[in-house]
């Protein structure tokens, strides 16, 4: 049997302990565009701030492509799948022939066309080893960079680099920093936290021309820059995966076994769409752990197991400059809120059902709340005042706390 | 494997599993040194309530949500056992939102997080929460 991966991050990593789980000796391609050892995306941040380097970026171990006997392929890019042929080619000519496929290929950074833009000497995107490694060397200490996106990407960026360069000017069409994760309220203590530490934003507005140092803003004014980084926001890597003829709405379709309308091929991660149970929707849902656990279900069906992934929510943990934020599922429903100077707290219900959170400042034992989200744990049958002020096992029924902490039932 | 296992109506709510697990875990030998004075940061956290009480440390679990969900690779499976090598944690506490027990907790310093690891890498050589608890509310065995 010969597995090859597109890909070389979460989900392929995920793939390949999924196999090595049930297929301990099928030949496993991995192929990457990256020439680097697997690491860890969301750590660039880290990287530049100085809080890690690129030996402990490492998401496994150097000796994992040895150990799990994968041949990695880094520094080369497919360029075309072969359906029929069951084979990939690669853009130094050569091919490799696969029997199950896993699309991991992620995604890419989108920028929007913004008047002006091609003026802009020093501009980057913040996603890859590269683009930090890039980013780095343009930052000096009398830098003056322009962040475009105030989401996860944007404000990981800004944080890493805040002590590395004069000033950081952050603009968003959004009224808000973090939409996709945070509510107003949420938003506001971060923004107001984010600014405490030198970071300047300009929210419900936009570039309205570009010029090589400076941007003309929407709701006027002007905003004089070094440095321009991009981060509007990621496209799914979907390309290869539709030219074969995979099923292709915003990410790729796959099943709740990662496989997708193809035969012997699969996808996961980031350039894959997954059921989101707090919606009851499929989306795509870029998250780390949302793609190991997708393309550790695909490597196990792929290598005969049955697995099957059906509990994916959005979910987030992210820090910046301190103050930590944990959030999961969906927020529409029923608040119970919570708020002190430095904390907030927001639980959301529907249905019997605890459906999403925000915490922040607080964050301890969050998964206890994930779980009940998770698992769907009907509300009636915990004790939800005691959730409500604290995240505790407490909450649950004696029998339950058994299975829970006394290992009943194994 | 065996695991630390909760006898919920044996605890007395006396927190000695605490202390021993904050004494195993301080790189002291002498626990009044590691302790007098000190806020202590345990791996192991005692739930007090209306008549019930029980300790939760790390269940070492066989499909552990916090290490598949680790976006460094800090969290990993040593022999069955969950390690976290703090070094390579940034603290990020994406296991803080997974872990369904609430046994992954940020360390002191905030920059990494921590987590019982049954004393295998400390002084202690077995789990000191168990070895200290005078009532066998918590337990280390197969079950």
């Amino acid at each position: 049997m010969n597995y090859v991966i597109i890909g070389n991050s979460a989900a392929a990593v995920g793939c390949v302990e999924g196999i090595r789980s049930v297929d301990k000796t099928g030949g496993i391609t991995v192929i990457s565009s990256e020439p680097y050892h697997v690491y860890s995306r969301p750590l660039i941040s880290y990287l530049i701030y100085g809080k890690t380097d690129e030996q402990r970026m490492k998401y496994r171990p150097d000796d994992f492509y040895t150990k799990n006997k994968v041949t990695p392929l880094l520094g080369v890019t497919v360029t075309k799948v072969d359906y029929e042929g069951k084979q990939v080619l690669l853009d130094n000519g050569s091919s490799v022939a696969f029997d199950k496929l896993l699309f991991a290929t992620g995604s890419s950074p989108f920028v929007p066309p913004m008047p002006g833009l091609d003026e802009v000497k020093q501009k980057f995107t913040f996603m890859k080893l590269d683009d930090a490694k890039r980013l780095s060397e343009a930052l000096r200490p009398e830098t003056r960079v322009l962040i475009i996106g105030a989401g996860l990407i944007g404000l990981k960026c800004a944080e890493g680099i805040r002590s590395k360069v004069k000033s950081i000017s952050v603009v968003d069409m959004a009224p808000r920093i973090l939409p996709s994760i945070l509510d107003e309220t949420g938003a506001a203590i971060m923004q107001k936290h984010i600014e405490a530490n030198g970071v300047t934003f300009f929210l419900n507005n936009s570039v309205a021309q570009f010029h090589q140092n400076s941007a003309e803003l929407k709701n006027g004014g002007t905003v004089e820059f070094d440095v321009l980084v991009l981060a509007v926001g990621v496209r799914p890597n979907t390309k290869l995966a539709a030219e074969i003829g995979c099923k292709v709405n915003k990410g790729i379709l796959s099943d709740n076994r990662c496989a997708t309308n193809l035969k012997d091929v699969y996808a996961a991660g980031d350039c894959s769409e997954s059921f989101d149970i707090t919606e009851q929707q499929y989306r795509v849902l870029a998250l780390w752990p949302n793609a190991y656990m997708q393309g550790e279900t695909a490597g196990i069906d792929m290598a005969g197991g049955d697995k099957s992934y059906e509990k994916a929510i959005p979910m987030n943990a992210i820090g910046f400059f301190g103050l930590h934020i944990i959030t999961a599922g969906s927020y529409y429903g029923d608040a119970y809120i919570s708020r002190t100077e430095d904390t907030y707290k927001k639980l959301v219900t529907r249905d019997n059902l605890l459906k999403g959170f925000i915490l922040i400042g607080e964050v301890e034992r969050a998964g206890i709340y994930t779980s009940l989200i998770r698992e769907e744990t009907p509300l009636d049958t915990v004790d939800f005042e005691l959730i409500k002020d604290k995240p505790q096992l407490m909450a649950f029924a004696a029998p339950e706390r058994a299975v829970k902490l006394g290992g009943a039932g194994k | 494997m065996k695991r630390v296992y909760v006898n919920e109506k044996w605890c007395l709510g006396c927190h000695l599993c605490e202390y021993n697990c904050a004494f195993a875990n301080s790189g002291y030998d002498d626990m009044v040194k590691a302790l007098k004075d000190q806020k202590i940061h345990p791996r192991i956290r005692v739930e007090e309530g209306d008549g019930v009480c029980f300790a939760v440390s790390c269940r070492h679990c066989e499909e552990p949500l916090c290490v598949k969900s680790c976006i460094t690779g800090a969290l990993s499976i040593q022999d069955g056992v969950i390690h976290v090598d703090q070094d390579k944690c940034v603290g990020c506490y994406t296991c803080v939102l997974v872990c369904p027990y609430g046994a992954v907790m940020p360390s002191p310093d905030g920059h990494a997080i921590q987590k019982c690891e049954l004393c295998l890498t400390n002084s202690s050589g077995e789990p000191a929460c168990v070895k200290g608890c005078p009532n066998q509310a918590i337990v280390f065995e197969e079950r």
